[in-house]
């Protein structure tokens, strides 16, 4: 363990009624084991490792769409794939990345495992739902990706699916009837674990734990369910209308029969926009929760973040037209400014993640080296986005390789704070660290290779390149920008393997004890991994950090430059009304 | 700088200091303002319509706007990362909240959206105005081509994938466009122009573009539309009015006329069944 962990942490003895309590015989279950147990468990650590071990597995069947995308772009005649199955593979690279990996990775993994634990609740609220959740998703993910092994191929209409492309005529295939049934299935998991979240967070928090005491997670994730909520119920409605016009001739999107093909755009985006940040509030959590504590600091502005997390919803449900700007059909200015005021909450956070790390002792961890590559790749993605908002910015780039580069600036962005998310929480989940050395090694592929791999990227789309293009015969020298670019997909695959190296050569090899890092939130006070239900006794819960509390009595957060007032036993006074 | 200039007379190190830097600071802002071009393009270009230079110099003030907030976000970040190594065992004062601090960057970034906001709409507003025209081209796109015809004349130019057709039109007038679509949807994009927009079945999408420099520029269907979206090319030239007239008048013959029709009956019946032409090193279908 030390050959991992520099500096070594100094902590007090864990409490002393942990084994006692085990002895209590209160985690016995005398239910059934192995393949059995992992196909009928409904607790809520094994269907969020479920979740996360599918969900990565979809993002290497998504990163290899990526690098076969990638090699076929490396010259201007590429013929390492035809024209319809370049199509069919941007369709599911997309497809496969948000609605299998990046979603389910947050709210039906680490989410799932951490937001129990976090408020100190024994399961989810509806632990059987949650079970659903995952079956349905795994489902959900099977139908999609079989559409591959239909005669027509997988869905080949890209990841939105724009009417009238998208209609029985123009699609007509099998894969694109898999792609709608495999997205209810996903959206359904979405929405049941959405309901679990809040349920949870709502009911089953634990005495002491107010919601201006739960951490910054929590809160981005009970968000997140609120918005899944709001948003995804209406993705459903718009899959089984899509699926209605294929099938059962009700031509809601088709001229044809009186229809509006712009009505598919609405229903996806609004959808779609919440949808970014349904993707991004799980990991924006993560990278706070990570920063404050390899800066050994409460999270700055905790008050703040709240409230720019809240923001961001509320904006997020009313902007979903800057995807149509080029349509001419809806009002721009409303939409425009709706855009470019979301940068304000998020500019508060990233101020918020850097007064975190100022004066702080910072702890470069992968998980904090993860954190710091999220904040800076994130700002990239945060400041090319404001170019969207602007319709006449947007005219000029819409559908451009520009776009591209900004939402995989993003995505590569919330990609690092998982990896972060998983070196920093997989202690807790499995009980072993992962080896540092490869995880900064990879942390420098991952960091290096998407800048390498976006730069290129917004070049290329200012010169005019189209995205969704397999070949570009009329202008060969976007060639050497195009091989840049491949060259960073290399060096991000490479990451990607070094990742799964690490998990194989770590493998119960770094025991971690309780609390490797020293770390704030309450899943820390528990055992790692977590006994059946969590917890055998909980800390006091006098702030947001009840494990700090416990371990630095005499280091409680400054509120507002102040010490809270403390009653004789070192206790922070609490006073009722 | 060969010779070593001479140490200014009879001014203080620190005028001398303040010199220097009112004139770093001042010759900068002076050529900004003076003149447009010696702002970095940040890798987009000027264009060929009077809007797409309106659109350049927006995208220029934001990107300067983009380089210096990422830039001192950027250096905060690097600041505290070198500053604040972790160096032993000792646990920083645990301050949380800085009240002023929050609130100045709240309200700063308002400011900027807002200033944004209103570069934006004086540019927006002129790029959508519609005045009246005297030329008028309909663009009507499909699976996988595009046709332009010139209303009240017998002007027409029709042509799928790597054909190229190629849009005339005059410079130095005001040209409106009705843009629609036969099947699904396309995005009508010429890269000089700075501008796209979507060709949607069921719509008329109607904007006005006054073309400045003449010359011919590419132009290339932007939204996913099927199999050949990547070859759905077309060509813009733009011409002298008078050249534009002569164009025009050249189709005023019966023959043409008639070639106009058979071409405007074939658009919709060809589209499943062509095969585009293309270079051989392309490989096509499943």
């Amino acid at each position: 363990m030390t050959d991992v962990l520099d500096p070594p942490v100094q902590l007090p003895p864990p409490p002393p009624s942990h084994e006692m309590l085990e002895e209590h015989g209160h985690d016995e279950h005398h239910g059934p084991t192995g393949i059995l147990k992992w196909i009928t468990t409904t607790d809520h650590k094994i269907i969020g490792l479920s979740y996360t071990v599918t969900s990565v597995i979809m993002m290497i069947i998504g990163g290899a769409f990526a690098e076969i995308i990638r090699a076929q772009l490396a010259s201007p005649n590429g013929t390492l794939v035809s024209l319809s199955q370049y199509n069919e593979l941007f369709t599911m690279h997309g497809s496969v990345m948000i609605y299998l990996f990046v979603g389910p990775f947050a709210f039906g993994g680490l989410a799932n495992i951490m937001v129990p634990i976090q408020i100190g609740a024994p399961d989810m609220a509806y632990p059987r739902l949650n079970a659903l959740s995952y079956w349905l998703y795994l489902t959900g993910a099977i139908t999609m990706l079989s559409g591959f092994f239909t005669a027509g191929g997988a869905a080949n209409f890209g990841w939105v699916a724009y009417a009238p492309l998208s209609n029985s005529v123009n699609t007509p295939g099998s894969g694109a009837d898999l792609w709608i049934g495999g997205l209810l299935l996903t959206g359904f998991s979405a929405i049941f674990t959405g309901v679990n979240i809040c349920a949870t967070v709502f009911y089953l928090r634990a005495p002491g734990m107010t919601m201006f005491r739960m951490p910054i997670f929590t809160w981005n994730m009970l968000v997140t369910g609120i918005l899944i909520l709001l948003a995804f119920p209406v993705l459903t409605a718009g899959l089984i209308m899509l699926y209605c016009d294929r099938h059962f001739g009700t031509h809601i999107f088709s001229v044809q029969g009186g229809g509006v093909p712009v009505l598919w755009q609405h229903i996806f985006w609004f959808w779609g926009h919440p949808e970014v940040y349904i993707l991004a509030l799980p990991f924006f959590g993560m990278a706070t929760e990570i920063i404050a504590v390899f800066s050994r600091k409460p999270v700055f502005g905790y008050k703040g973040m709240v409230f720019a997390t809240l923001t961001i919803a509320a904006l997020s449900l009313g902007v979903w037209a800057h995807h149509m700007f080029t349509t001419g059909v809806v009002l721009l200015p409303f939409f425009s400014i709706m855009s470019l005021l979301i940068a304000v909450p998020t500019g508060i956070k990233i101020f918020n993640w850097i007064g975190t790390m100022w004066r702080g002792e910072i702890w470069f961890s992968t998980a904090m080296l993860m954190a710091i590559g999220f904040l800076i790749t994130f700002l990239i993605g945060g400041l090319t986005g404001i170019y969207l908002a602007s319709p006449p910015l947007d005219f000029f780039t819409h559908d451009t390789y520009f776009v591209v580069a900004h939402f995989h600036s993003v995505v590569m962005a919330l990609l690092m704070a998982a990896m972060g998310g998983l070196y920093y929480w997989g202690p807790k989940i499995t009980g072993y660290l992962l080896n540092e050395r490869i995880g900064k090694m990879q942390f420098w592929f991952l960091f290096i290779g998407t800048q390498i791999f976006t730069f290129p990227l917004y070049v290329l789309g200012l010169e005019g390149m189209p995205r969704r293009v397999a070949i570009y015969p009329h202008d060969p020298q976007w060639k050497t920008l195009n091989d840049w670019s491949t060259f960073g997909a290399i060096l991000i695959g490479i990451s990607t393997i070094l990742f799964v190296v690490n998990v194989a050569v770590s493998w119960k090899k770094y025991p971690s004890g309780d609390n490797p890092w020293d770390a704030q939130t309450l899943e820390w006070f528990t055992t790692s991994p977590p006994p059946h239900h969590n917890f055998y006794r909980l800390p006091q819960i006098r702030s947001e950090r009840p494990t700090w509390d416990h371990n630095h009595p005499e280091h409680r957060s400054l509120t507002h430059g102040k010490h809270p007032e403390l009653t004789e036993d070192g206790l922070e006074k609490v006073h009722s009304s | 700088m060969q010779t070593p200039a001479l140490p200014p007379q009879g001014a203080t190190v620190r005028a001398r200091r303040w010199r220097h830097l009112r004139r770093a600071v001042a010759l900068p802002l002076a050529a900004l303002a003076l003149s447009g071009c010696t702002i970095p393009s940040f890798y987009a270009s000027e264009g060929a319509t009077s809007s797409s230079k309106s659109v350049y110099h927006l995208w220029q003030w934001f990107s300067i706007g983009a380089v210096i907030i990422g830039g001192f976000v950027c250096i905060l970040v690097a600041y505290a990362v070198l500053r604040y190594r972790r160096k032993g065992d000792h646990i920083p004062r645990q301050s949380q909240y800085q009240l002023p601090l929050e609130l100045a960057y709240t309200i700063v970034p308002i400011l900027i959206v807002f200033g944004l906001f209103a570069a934006t709409l004086v540019v927006e507003n002129k790029e959508t105005a519609n005045p009246a025209t005297k030329v008028t081209i309909n663009v009507n796109a499909f699976q996988w081509g595009w046709k332009f015809t010139y209303p009240g004349t017998n002007a027409f130019v029709y042509g799928q994938t790597t054909q190229n057709p190629e849009m005339i039109m005059p410079a130095g007038e005001n040209v409106h466009f009705n843009l629609t679509s036969s099947d699904v949807i396309h995005g009508f994009y010429v890269h000089d122009f700075n501008f796209s927009r979507y060709a949607l079945p069921g719509v008329r999408n109607e904007f006005t573009i006054l073309a400045q420099n003449e010359g011919t520029y590419f132009g290339q269907c932007t939204q996913l539309c099927g199999l050949y979206h990547s070859l759905m090319y077309f060509r813009v030239k733009v011409v002298s009015q008078s050249q534009y007239a002569a164009w025009i008048a050249s189709f005023n013959n019966p023959a043409d006329e008639a070639a106009a029709k058979a071409a405007a009956k074939t658009t919709y019946q060809q589209t499943s069944s062509v095969v585009p032409t293309h270079g051989s090193t392309t490989k096509f279908g499943r």
